[in-house]
This record gives C-alpha cells, structure tokens and sequence, in this order.
C-alpha cells in the first residue's frame, strides 16, 4: 500500500520540478526576445519595490536594534562592547538583511502574485489572455519576475542601512556606549567580500519569490479554496528556498572568498 | 496543411468546396475520466455550428480544443488550415489573434477599464491610442454599450459583462468567432439581445463560428431568424425555412451523436436527440 503511494509523490515531485524549470526557464528567456512589456516591470518595480520598503526599512531597524542588544549582553563577559558595531554589520550585510528582506517580500509579495494570478486562473481571465494572442508567462511572470530581482536588490541594501542605524539606536542610547566607536568599528572592518556576499544573495531571493509565487498562481486548481492553497504554498516554498539558497551561497561564497 | 487526410466528414453542400476554417478528427482528450471520444467534424468558412449537449458532456472542452487552449491526447485538430494539436504555444498565438473567444463568464479583465478590456489585443500589439479609442468605440457601438467606455467590469450587469466580450472578442475583426454558452443564466430577454448580436455578426459580417450551447430556444431563434441591417433587427424567416449557413452537433457523453441541418434534427430517430429534444 506505502509503495505505489511513494511512487506517486515521488513522480508528482519530478514533473512539478520539471515544471517549474521549465516555467523559469521561459519566463527568464523572454526578456531576450520582443515583446518586452516595459511598463509592466514599471509597475511591477512600484508594487514590489516601493510598496515593500516600510515593512522591509522596520523589520531592518528592529533586527539591528536586537542583535545590538544580544550582542552588547553576550560581549560585556569579555569586556568586548567595543565590537557590537563590527558584529552587527557584518551580521546585517552578509547574512540576516539578504535573509530577512527576502522572507518578508516573500509574506507579501509571493503570496500577492500567487492570489493575483491564480484568481485569475479561476477566472478563465488566463485562458482569455491566451485566447487573445498575449502569452500570459511574457505578459505576467517576466514583469514580476524581473521586477522582483532589481527591487530586492535595492532593499536589500536599505534593510542593512537600517538595521545598522537600529543597533547605533540601541548602542548609543539604550546601552549608553560610543556611538562615533559604534560606526567606525562598523565601517572599518567591512571588506568587499563581505558586501558581495550580501548583495549577490537577493538577485537569488527575488528570483525564488516570483518564479514560485507566479508557478503556484498560474497552476491553481478548484476554484477560490485552490487560490488559498496556492497561496500558502507559494509563502512556505518561497521563504524555505530562500533560506535553503542562502546556506548553499554562504557555503559556495566562503569558499570563493576564504 | 495534408489536404487528402484533412477530415470533412458531415460537409454541407453549399460548404463542402471550400477550405474548413476549423477541422477535427478523431479527438480524444480525458482528465480524470474520458471527456471527448473520437470527435470528428468541420466548420466551413461563413458557417455557424451550434453545439448541443446537457451540462458536463464537455462542450466546452471541445471549444477550447478549437483554438488550442487545451491539446488532445489524440486526433488532429486543424485551425485555418494549420495543424494545432501538436504545435508549440508561441505559434498558436499568432493563429488565436484570428479568432475571438466568449467566455462562459466572460472573463473580462478586472482590473481593467472597459476600453483597456475592448482594446486588450490593440494594445498589446502597440496601436496608436487614438485608433484603439476609435475601434473600441466603434465595437461598444456594435454591441449598444458605448457609454461603458471608462466604467470598470465589476459595475456592470451579467448579461453586459457578456456583451462587452462579445465586443472584445469581434475587435480584431476575427475569422472565427467561439462562443462558450453566452446566454447561461442569463433573462429572457438579455438572452435574446445576445443572441441578436451573434446572428449580427453571422449575417452581416459572415463570420465562421462555434456557439456552445443547452439552451434549445436559442438554438432555433438563430437558426429561424436573420438579421435585418435596415431595421436593425432580427426578422423571422419564412415559415418552415432555416438558414442554411446554420448546423448542428450533438454531443452525448464525450461522443459526437448528431451533425446536421435543424430539419435532421428535429426529424432524427436517436433517442437522446428525442429526449433532448423533448
């Protein structure tokens, strides 16, 4: 009874995997060949980009301020408080800003893009698209998808620029210590590396967030309960993936940079 | 196009000379279960088929196999004389822009303003702003909803949800025009507007088409009456004439059970026809 219902979930996961390559491979490929519908990556960029910078600027703030906070708690046994702005710099650049931008992008923009698109799956709206001559992947995911990369990219950069002002916050007047040693221990001991690591990994994330958000959405089945389903999927394999990328990165980059 | 394996299995005689706008042979698709068995038959340049069936034979599987928005597991399908069932999706579009499609409920976009919904093929292939305005004035004319112009779908009624896809569908002055039951749950009347546009374009334009349908009277309103241009309106014809351009298919569990003129099927001696009839 277990075997043929292993074979069935294991073959379900190849031709989903298969699927899914596919789909991101189509989607990736059409900003080489016209038509390009620039205005929908305008659009896009303001959804995904602007529309996220609040959740994106306060979740890098308060996540500063706490490494600040554990940091300073963990360091004064070793009389280090010195270092708390090394730490959180190098922790909020190469690590949790990359890490944190894109699970949060990902709760409102995965799951945006799979609702969006799988309604109007349910909808017949895609089948009128293609009934029109338009391809829905040009028309709707390369947008997105292109989208997403640049606009994670950019607050990948703001969630570490305020994670880094939080833990000055904390720093200078929660614990009452240097603020001047704070930045300067910040800046000093940043190496490229260090920043290349932190940037390379949201061009990953942005592209995990919409090649499943939109692959969940345009795969929808069962009217509106199969658009919640596809909702909570595309979340989940969004922010799995993105941490699962990111160690697989931070692996390949210690590497390349050791 | 293999114009010696291209089927023509119930041609008419005022059709049966010319390149079929639509072909299938042999078509057999299924989901879960079998949903179309062996389906064979042919639409005829300025020929309208009206698709019979009750709910769930799969009437409108088979008008989504027509354009190539579903692929058959077997059979070959031909559309404008190319063969579609087994041809990539990026050479199906060009071929889609041929044809409008009425959706069962419409399936308008939204977010979209009635222009941009009307204008949606013009503007994805760049049209000037001002020659979209003009044609989809032009069409929301066609269909008596010009002033919905700037209005959003979703402060329009069923039956004017269903007319502006009429009027996207015709925008691009299709060859073949598919309808997916655009009268399902709607009045009497708004029935009957509907039905006035598709004899519209029937009579006036001569549009090749596919009307899906359960509903008997509007069947035979098509099939009875012709548009009059002078008076704007459809006018019965002669008592005991049909139009000829005007054929029917059955369908019965996946197969196709009938493919005649409204005289053989009104006169046919199949049981389901009989019952359906009756």
């Amino acid at each position: 009874m277990a075997i043929p219902l292993i074979e069935k979930t294991a073959k379900n996961f190849v031709f989903t995997v298969q699927d899914f390559s596919i789909f991101a491979y189509q989607a990736t490929m059409n900003l080489f060949r016209p038509p390009v519908y620039w205005t929908d990556f305008l659009m896009q960029s303001d959804i995904i980009g602007v529309g996220s910078t609040t959740i994106v600027l306060l979740s890098g703030f308060f996540t500063g301020g706490v490494l600040a906070l554990q940091s300073a708690a963990t360091l004064s046994a070793f009389g280090a408080t010195g270092v708390t702005g090394r730490f959180v710099s190098l922790t909020m650049i190469r690590e949790l800003g990359p890490v944190l931008t894109g699970i949060m992008v990902s709760g409102r923009n995965a799951s945006s893009m799979a609702s969006e698109l799988g309604s109007m799956v349910v909808t017949e709206q895609i089948d009128a698209m293609r009934a029109l001559g338009v391809d829905p992947i040009r028309r709707l995911v390369t947008p997105r998808l292109y989208a997403c990369i640049a606009m994670l990219f950019f607050l990948t950069i703001i969630a570490d620029f305020c994670g880094i002002l939080g833990g000055a916050f904390v720093t200078k007047f929660m614990n009452n210590l240097n603020g001047t040693q704070y930045f300067s221990e910040a800046w000093e001991y940043l190496r490229a590396s260090d920043i290349t690591q932190g940037l390379v990994k949201p061009l990953f994330s942005g592209f995990i967030i919409a090649t499943i958000g939109c692959f969940n959405g345009i795969r929808t089945t069962g009217g509106t309960e199969g658009v919640g389903r596809s909702t909570i999927q595309a979340v989940v394999w969004a922010s799995i993936l993105i941490i699962f990328v990111d160690f697989l990165l931070t692996q390949v980059m210690l590497t390349i940079f050791r | 196009m293999n114009e010696t394996a291209q089927p023509w299995p119930h041609g008419h005689a005022a059709h049966a000379a010319e390149k079929p706008v639509v072909a299938f042979r042999n078509v057999f698709i299924e989901f879960a279960a079998p949903v179309l068995a062996d389906v064979s038959f042919s639409v005829a340049p300025g020929e309208t088929r009206v698709l019979l069936g009750p709910a769930g034979v799969g009437k409108s599987v088979l008008l989504k196999l027509s354009n190539g928005l579903l692929r058959p597991d077997s059979g070959d399908i031909w559309l404008f004389g190319e063969e579609i069932a087994r041809t990539p999706e990026e050479k199906l579009l060009p071929l889609r822009t041929r044809t409008g499609m009425v959706f069962q409920e419409s399936a308008l976009f939204d977010s979209l303003t009635i222009r941009d919904n009307v204008g949606y093929q013009l503007i994805a292939e760049h049209f000037p702003d001002e020659e979209i305005d003009r044609r989809v004035r032009e069409v929301l004319s066609f269909v008596g909803l010009e002033q919905t112009f700037d209005l959003f779908p979703g402060s329009l009624s069923g039956g004017m949800r269903r007319r502006v896809a009429i009027a996207r569908a015709l925008i691009h002055d299709p060859e073949l025009l598919l309808y997916d039951s655009p009268t399902g749950g709607l009045d009497p009347v708004t029935s009957s507007t509907i039905i006035e546009l598709i004899m519209k374009q029937r009579d006036v334009r001569r549009t090749s088409s596919i009307l899906v349908t359960h509903r008997l009277q509007d069947a035979f309103t098509l099939c009875t009456h012709c548009f009059d241009p002078d008076q704007g309106r459809m006018m019965p014809l002669p008592e005991g004439q049909a139009d000829p351009g005007t054929t029917f298919l059955m369908l019965e569990e996946g197969r196709l059970i009938f493919d005649g003129s409204l005289h053989e099927l009104v006169h046919s001696e199949n049981p389901f026809v009989r019952e359906f009839l009756e």
